[in-house]
């Protein structure tokens, strides 16, 4: 099972508040739905607005990144720069 | 450090890595062009019969747009358009743009255009289109806006009260459980942390608290905001624009305006300075309008007071830092809490000031909250490492004060708990490979660091960490009949990216460099790019022409395959020519050959490449500064100064040096000169260069330069980026040489004469 740790606001707006998840999927879109399907409306939100950061790397604009079994996955903001 | 010493620095580490055209020092492709003044700007663009366009701004920093009255401008002879908010589509709260990040087409619409309140002194509330310059400004006076003037507010603090004036009657503060029923300044709460801080603070043998206040202050590009557009009967525009991307030029303006994607071609014109304030659109929906409403070609170019009073500063704002330690220095806890004006409309970089305060460090126990926060002032754009100075001004300063109450060395202190490879970062992932820890070696062992001071001299450190990232980018390779190679990229060229492209296109090919003709092409001749922002593009856009350069590989092995009648297995590619590895005698054929005879082997030969860039490699600084304190005036003047640096494989060192100390300097300004003065009725008071003083040459010393190598994992090259970081540590390792001159700490920029005069009588 992957690690998933979700923004504090799109846990507190979206999971009840639950930051950190154990999830068991192959890659980002798999995870998102799955997220989806347990907290309905949260997929929108990670889709749309959101990086990810599996195993430290951080990934833009993520859908079909894998993510293994002991992975750690942060949903982070989008990065900008100047 | 000399700058041979700078030179010996990177030079001996490309030798080592057995690169030929990698971190070598040619001169720029476009350094001509832009010397002798030939090279196009964003005003430089001239067509027929193309019409001046102003902006009419709101004298008032805010106030309720009663009615506006063109009657008598649309009267005046040589008036060839006019529009105000009504011209443009009501956008609704869509969200995704094609920058960096998410945006909102409605706030941007409205920020370029005020529909029912102007929400800052400078804010558009309409515009004019005539055949002259005398003309336009003409019109513009007659222009009747009719206002219900606002109570107005510029403080973050101040905004967040509930008595304050309310900009949005329909912003809700997002982040809040409950959620709020009743609207406020406060646009959004961040939060992001680790461990447990209270027991984090429990554990502490000495805690260090302050609070910092730190002002808005501009991108401060030279060459002010310009293009123009024009709009003919088929509904087709095109546009000529500075900016950073032309296509992200491309996708708001055709959104603002209510146009197809494809209605929108845009060139982009050479760039006098962006440092991410050219990450937006201001002009070019409103000059798009023009044209179309009056049918010929509109030119629009901002002022400095223009620039100054309505397009993005980075915002100003508070930070509270509280840190605590053990004896021994080891960090248990920091907290950071933090509020930023974002300007008319929400959208400070405050959750990056959270993400990257406490991210050069390792500590089990880090809290930090923001709070966006908006305010009668321009609405912020991206300024160089967007949020994370304000945050490193109050964890560095802090870590300073701490450093002295444990009566340790400020390096060593970090060193102490700098973030390496595995640390998890305060914002919650686990870093790669990293190069903090060797830029704080570099550091100590800099002769900088152990170089006597002065009378009144004070020397200061400090550190800065930023993300760096890739991103969507294209790139396509021309091989010329003669060998010649053109690489076209889609991204305006800031910091020297055209010599980088031909580098990295030159040490794949194996050709040298001056074969090599880096082109910037416009949204109809090239794949679409994200734009230059974000330290990405040597990074990203370079990984794509590494990519097509690859693809030009395989057809050249191809094409010497069929000439020598083998398989293409059995040539391989070296120093710019193929190897029929079957042939005794060595058989080989360079690119210029192949090129040569490519009719008669197949046609052109080209390559291209689109990719999303991945494996971005974050970047870490850290400054010396020493600063000489002028007691009977309050005056700092900065006598040494070395930016040290990780940036993974210099690609043209000149460049990066360069980015280091353009960073620095702006850094240094920040710290020491630069803020929006506003007076009682919020109208800005010092909107340009003479009143809103940036540091020239004459101001510094020469900012030495190290350039740390740890390459990046995540390139071939091992390039990490490299222009976001430099303007992180500055404000703090000016304000703790300060501390260390003066003897008093000062925790609000700028550092101006007076206030710290004050500060030193106060001590005393």
């Amino acid at each position: 099972m992957a690690k998933v740790v979700l923004q504090r606001e799109v846990a507190r707006d979206f999971a009840n508040g639950e930051a950190e998840l154990e999830i068991l999927a192959d890659d980002v879109r798999q995870l998102i739905n799955k997220l989806d399907l347990k907290f309905p409306g949260i997929g929108e939100r990670l889709r749309d607005r959101t990086a990810v950061a599996i195993d430290g790397e951080i990934f833009q604009d993520p859908l079909l990144q894998p993510i293994h079994e002991n992975s750690e996955v942060y949903f982070l903001p989008m990065i900008e720069g100047g | 450090m000399g700058k041979e010493e700078q030179f010996d620095t990177a030079t001996q580490s490309v030798e080592a890595s057995g690169y030929k055209v990698v971190g070598t020092r040619p001169i720029r492709p476009d350094g001509i062009e832009k010397v002798t003044g030939r090279a196009n700007f964003g005003a430089d663009c001239n067509l027929p019969g193309m019409l001046v366009g102003r902006i009419i701004r709101s004298p008032h920093a805010h106030a309720r747009i009663v009615s506006i009255n063109t009657d008598k401008a649309l009267a005046l002879a040589g008036v060839k358009a006019v529009v105000t908010s009504a011209d443009f589509p009501e956008i609704g709260p869509k969200a995704r743009g094609a920058g960096e990040a998410p945006v909102s087409f409605r706030d941007m619409s409205r920020n370029i255009m005020a529909r029912d309140k102007a929400l800052y002194d400078g804010h558009a509330v309409a515009a004019v289109a005539a055949t002259t310059a005398a003309i336009a400004d003409q019109a513009a006076a007659l222009i009747e806006v009719e206002y219900e003037v606002l109570p107005h507010v510029l403080d973050a603090r101040e905004a967040m009260k509930p008595d304050a004036p309310l900009l949005h009657d329909d912003l809700f503060t997002k982040g809040l459980d409950p959620k709020p029923e009743t609207p406020s300044n406060v646009s959004q709460r961040f939060e992001f942390g680790i461990g447990d801080t209270a027991a984090g603070f429990a554990a502490a043998d000495v805690i260090v608290e302050h609070d910092f206040t730190t002002q808005c202050v501009h991108q401060g590009y030279i060459e002010t905001h310009a293009c123009v557009a024009n709009t003919t009967e088929d509904g087709m525009s095109t546009v000529w624009a500075s900016s950073q991307g032309q296509f992200m030029v491309r996708n708001y303006s055709a959104t603002v305006c209510g146009m197809d994607i494809t209605k929108v071609r845009v060139m982009p014109a050479e760039i006098g300075g962006g440092f991410g304030g050219k990450t937006t659109v201001y002009l070019e929906p409103v000059a798009i309008m023009l044209s179309k409403k009056a049918g010929k070609p509109v030119k629009i170019v901002m002022n400095r007071e223009d620039v100054f009073r309505a397009t993005g500063p980075t915002s100003g704002g508070h930070a509270h830092a509280k840190i605590g330690a053990k004896k021994d220095g080891t960090i248990t806890a920091g907290e950071l809490t933090m509020e930023y004006e974002a300007g008319a409309f929400p959208g400070s970089p405050v959750q990056f000031g959270c993400m990257t305060g406490y991210a050069p460090y390792d500590i089990e126990n880090v809290k930090a909250v923001g709070f966006d926060v908006v305010v009668n002032r321009p609405k912020v754009a991206a300024y160089r490492a967007p949020g994370a100075p304000v945050a490193a001004f109050a964890v560095e300063s802090a870590l300073d004060e701490l450093a002295k109450k444990l009566g340790m060395d400020p390096i060593a202190l970090r060193e102490k708990n700098a973030a390496t490879e595995g640390t998890q970062a305060a914002y919650g992932p686990k870093f790669q490979r990293i190069g903090y820890l060797e830029t704080l070696q570099a550091a100590k062992n800099h002769p900088h660091y152990s170089a006597p001071l002065g009378p009144n001299q004070g020397r200061g450190v400090a550190s800065g960490f930023w993300f760096n990232i890739g991103g969507e980018s294209s790139a396509a390779m021309h091989v010329n009949e003669d060998g010649t190679v053109e690489v076209v990229t889609a991204n305006p060229d800031i910091g020297g990216s055209r010599a980088s492209m031909g580098i990295m296109a030159a040490e794949v090919l194996g050709i040298d460099v001056s074969q090599v003709k880096p082109l910037i092409a416009d949204t109809a001749s090239s794949a679409y790019s994200m734009l230059t922002g974000g330290s990405r593009v040597t990074f990203a856009v370079g990984k794509a022409v590494c990519e097509a350069a690859d693809d030009v590989v395989v057809q050249l092995r191809e094409r010497a395959a069929k000439v020598w009648d083998v398989d293409i297995e059995a040539v391989e590619w070296k120093d710019g020519a193929a190897i029929n590895t079957k042939s005794d005698s060595g058989e080989s054929l360079s690119l210029k050959a192949i090129a040569n005879t490519a009719g008669k082997t197949g046609g052109p030969i080209s390559g291209k490449a689109n990719i999303n860039a991945t494996g971005a490699g974050p970047g870490f600084g850290t400054h010396i500064c020493d600063i000489e304190v002028d007691p009977e005036t309050g005056r700092s003047s900065v006598v040494r100064y070395t930016a040290i640096q990780d940036v993974g494989t210099a690609i043209h060192p000149s460049y990066v040096e360069g980015q280091l100390q353009g960073g620095a300097v702006q850094g240094i300004g920040w710290a020491l000169n630069e803020e929006y003065i506003y007076d009682d009725k919020g109208c800005l008071q010092n909107g340009g260069f003479l009143d809103y003083r940036v540091p020239v040459a004459s101001d510094l010393p020469m900012i030495d330069t190290v350039l740390v190598e740890v390459p990046n994992p995540g390139h071939r090259f091992g390039v990490r980026g490299v222009g976001e970081v430099p303007i992180i540590p500055p404000l703090a390792a000016v304000a703790n040489a300060v501390a260390a001159a003066a003897d008093v700490r000062m925790t609000d920029l700028p550092i101006s004469p007076p206030k710290l005069l004050a500060a030193i009588d106060g001590a005393k």
